[in-house]
């Protein structure tokens, strides 16, 4: 390592209005470093980010690049200084073709073009719209897009949330490359796996500041989970209940070969009351679309949802599903999330949903407010405003309005995507203490580890049409794997 | 380095506390630009500064209030109502032709042309999902057309209102000290902040401006609401425009076209965001009487209507800028 850091930002600290997002945070990359930047959620990663990529202009501190002091106060000053930041989002312009977004950029497409192909993304079609391509493409557009710059420090926040387990290899390997040649990753996920595989050192942020600085080798995954939660983490979830019982609890949604396209071809399941039901399934498999028929965001093309009392679920819209107790909590946090309206009518807005409760409020709001907020722990300091709450917080929030206006079935899409691992597990065990109240979930999971800790059973999901069903405990994450890809294989 | 010494270097960056304190209580900032604006008017024209003076302004803000309600409503929702000047000159034109039928008669008619137009743009908005500004503006551009046809056929006849109606959109009470329209603009005043803070309802209006996705996964048949809220707003509107016609004592197809862009401009002086979801009605009526007085002032300095055109929109653009900056959204 040289005398000098590749990176050196000093006592960074932005606030929101009154909400304090970084307080004081330091970090350090050396050259030819790839560096893990972790911390809960809320902790201020992606706040530091922007920061150091001139979206966000900080409060106060110092960023040195080379040791020469820069006052990142735009992107392109970020630009200049070698610095290149894929985001959380993608930073794409929906309404333009992939070409005409490299054009905005001023980039070659064929650098660009390049680095695709070495991604295994040669076929992207450069004439398409960004709006119709999915979003692991953006994603590794957006990161061949900073490569072509090649810059000295590539930043990549939570970039492999939402790929496949293949896309995210290609990822590791443009780290491994950027390594070779003497520059730096600055790299952010929620994945601890990846970090002890793939980072030299990492830092550690905490409410906006800085507390360890580590070699994730040394300290392993429970050092690390403790830097960040700042407190011994409690180890997995409760065991799954698996109960043997379940078999005679009564079923809470049936569905008989349900159709959609080609998305959903022929789906039969049922669902029983106490039962978290897994969904494992590769992208794309039709699982977005299976849980957009169950909650009644749109109609199938055939085949029947039959709930408890025998009754068809015939749903013309979202309100038909909830007012048979089937909600759904999304995977996007932004579908479910009034973001300028404070906590408490976050949690209360199904209450409303009939024209003889718009009279009035409910008398016993307040009751249901606390206890939602009781019962997911939800921090309420940045109440105000939903919008202003971290990430797993949101999540929070989002769960909580069925906690406060109840439910049967409860459809979670992956709830957990980019979720920090304490929030996690308050999710799951949520989830898990739901079911053993007798409501019935139905669970799709990007992350196949934890099907067998919350799950009583597990359907694998494959173009279209389930192709396989076991019991959630012998559900590893290999032989999820091996059915998720549609590959038929005796699970000895 | 151990954990406990690092926290007490960490510098306090916290907001100024006044600042913080402000933003929380915006309605404290809007009265305190209200009384100086009252004040520099006395300054201007010592006879200001008397129950007439102040009075003439809450009479003229009255109407502009109410209209404004209609358009907080909407706004909150996300949406905006450009046809408010034409729903209300197009009741306030029914009001007078049925004046001589009787008080009772003519308001309802008046209100029943409001409500009907509303529900329109609410179906419009709602159901077949057109864009607000193009809805209303539509609706405006028909009842415009509608009502210089029918004003030569089947509404030819009175012009001008019976006097109830001009007793209450001009009178006063309490040896002519409080007008009428106050009391009017009271009322639905109370009902309006009642109704968007204490009613699921108004719970809906906020939830469906800010997110409509979030509002429709939770169960809530969108469509219902807005005809409702644009329904509402027609009323309101025909409301304000019986209540002008009662000051002017006659009507013509003119009467309240110059109060749409007030009634934005109160509604976002009073901290309503267009974009929705962010808004009280308590503001919106601080919004209307600031213009009142700002529109006396202005005639008080013999100020032309160009005059008072630029410092309407100085004012609605250093408001916002001022909003975005304490509200801190960058």
């Amino acid at each position: 390592m040289s005398d000098k850091p590749l990176l050196q930002a000093d006592g960074i600290a932005k606030r929101f209005g009154t909400v304090v997002a970084l307080r004081s945070a330091n970090l350090q990359v050396e050259p030819g470093e790839i560096h893990a930047l972790l911390g809960a959620n809320g902790a201020g990663k992606s706040t530091l980010v922007k920061a150091l990529s001139g979206v966000h202009r900080p409060d106060a501190g110092s960023i040195r690049v080379n040791g020469e002091l820069f006052d990142v106060r735009n992107p392109r000053i970020a630009a200049e200084a070698g610095l290149a930041t894929v985001f959380q989002d993608p930073a794409l312009i929906p309404d333009l073709t992939v070409e005409e977004n490299l054009r905005l950029t001023n980039l070659p497409s064929e650098v660009v073009h390049d680095w695709l192909e070495r991604m295994d993304l040669a076929d992207v079609d450069f004439e398409a719209q960004i709006r119709d391509l999915p979003l692991p493409t953006l994603r590794l557009l957006d990161l061949a897009r900073a490569l072509a710059r090649d810059p000295s420090l590539l930043m990549l926040d939570e970039i492999t949330a939402a790929l496949t387990a293949d896309q995210a290899e290609h990822v590791f390997a443009v780290m491994e490359d950027r390594k070779s040649r003497g520059k730096s990753v600055l790299f952010i996920t929620h994945r601890l796996g990846e970090v002890l595989r793939m980072c030299d050192r990492a830092t550690v942020l905490r409410d906006g500041q800085d507390v360890e600085v580590c070699v994730p080798g040394e300290v392993g995954e429970a050092g690390l989970v403790q830097a960040m939660l700042g407190e011994v983490a409690k180890a997995t979830p409760d065991e799954s209940s698996a109960l043997a019982s379940l078999d005679e609890a009564p079923v809470a949604l049936e569905t008989i070969e349900l159709r959609s396209g080609d998305e959903v071809r022929g789906v039969s399941f049922s669902l029983r009351a106490g039962e978290v039901l897994g969904v494992a399934a590769l992208e794309d498999q039709g699982q977005d679309r299976l849980f957009e028929l169950l909650s009644g965001d749109r109609r199938a093309d055939a085949g029947e949802i039959i709930l408890a009392d025998g009754e068809a679920l015939d749903a013309r819209s979202p309100y038909d599903a909830v007012r048979k107790g089937v909600v759904l909590v999304p995977s996007d946090r932004l579908h479910a999330l009034l973001p300028k309206r404070p906590i408490r009518e976050n949690l209360t807005t199904p209450l409303y949903n009939k024209i003889t409760k718009w009279f009035s409020l409910a008398g016993d709001e307040k009751q249901r407010v606390d206890s939602a907020i009781d019962r997911l722990s939800i921090d309420t300091r940045a109440g105000k405003q939903a919008g202003r709450l971290s990430g797993g917080n949101q999540q929070k929030v989002v769960v909580g309005r069925w906690l406060a206006s109840g439910f049967r079935v409860l459809l979670c899409f992956d709830p957990t995507r980019g979720i920090d691992v304490g929030t996690k597990q308050q999710i799951y065990h949520l989830l898990r203490e739901l079911a053993d109240g007798g409501a019935a979930v139905l669970l799709y999971t990007s992350e196949l580890a934890e099907i067998p800790l919350v799950c009583d059973r597990v359907l694998v999901l494959y173009d279209g049409e389930i192709v396989d069903e076991q019991p959630a405990v012998n559900a590893t994450e290999q032989a999820l794997l091996t059915a998720a890809h549609g590959i038929s294989e005796e699970v000895a | 380095m151990s954990l406990e010494s690092r926290e007490e270097m960490v510098p306090d960056i916290s907001q100024p506390r006044w600042t913080i304190w402000l933003s929380d209580h915006p309605l404290v900032v809007l009265g305190s630009v209200l009384v100086v604006l009252v004040l520099v008017t006395g300054v201007i024209e010592p006879n200001y500064l008397s129950v007439s003076g102040l009075r003439n302004t809450v009479l003229l803000a009255a109407p502009l209030g109410i209209m404004a309600g209609a358009q907080t409503i909407l706004m909150l929702t996300g949406g905006i109502d450009l046809s408010v000047g034409m729903i209300a000159t197009a009741a306030a034109y029914v009001a007078a032709n049925q004046s001589p039928n009787g008080a009772l008669i003519a308001i309802t008619l008046g209100l029943l042309v409001g409500v009907a137009a509303g529900t329109v743009n609410g179906i419009g908005v709602g159901v077949f999902q057109v864009n607000p500004l193009i809805m209303t503006l539509a609706m405006s551009s028909i009842l415009i057309g509608l009502f210089t046809a029918l004003s030569f056929t089947v509404l030819q006849g009175s012009t001008t209102v019976n006097d109830f109606i001009s007793t209450l959109g001009g009178g006063s009470f309490l040896g002519n000290r409080i007008p009428y329209n106050a009391l009017v603009w009271t009322g639905v005043s109370l009902l309006i902040v009642y109704g968007l803070r204490y009613t699921g309802f108004g719970r809906l209006l906020y939830a469906l401006g800010d997110n409509p996705v979030a509002t429709r996964l939770a169960g809530v048949r969108s469509w219902q609401v807005l005809i409702v809220a644009y329904a509402l707003a027609g009323l309101l509107a025909a409301l304000a425009g019986i209540l002008l016609a009662g000051r002017t004592g006659a009507v013509d197809l003119q009467l309240a076209v110059n109060f749409l862009l007030p009634s934005v401009a109160a509604a976002v002086i009073g901290g309503t965001s267009i974009f929705g979801g962010i808004g009280t009605y308590s503001g919106t009526v601080l919004g209307a009487l600031i213009l009142g007085v700002l529109a006396t002032m202005l005639t008080f300095l013999n100020a032309g209507q160009a005059i008072q055109q630029i410092v309407y929109g100085s004012i609605v653009l250093g408001l916002a800028w001022l909003y975005a900056r304490v509200t801190g959204v960058s």
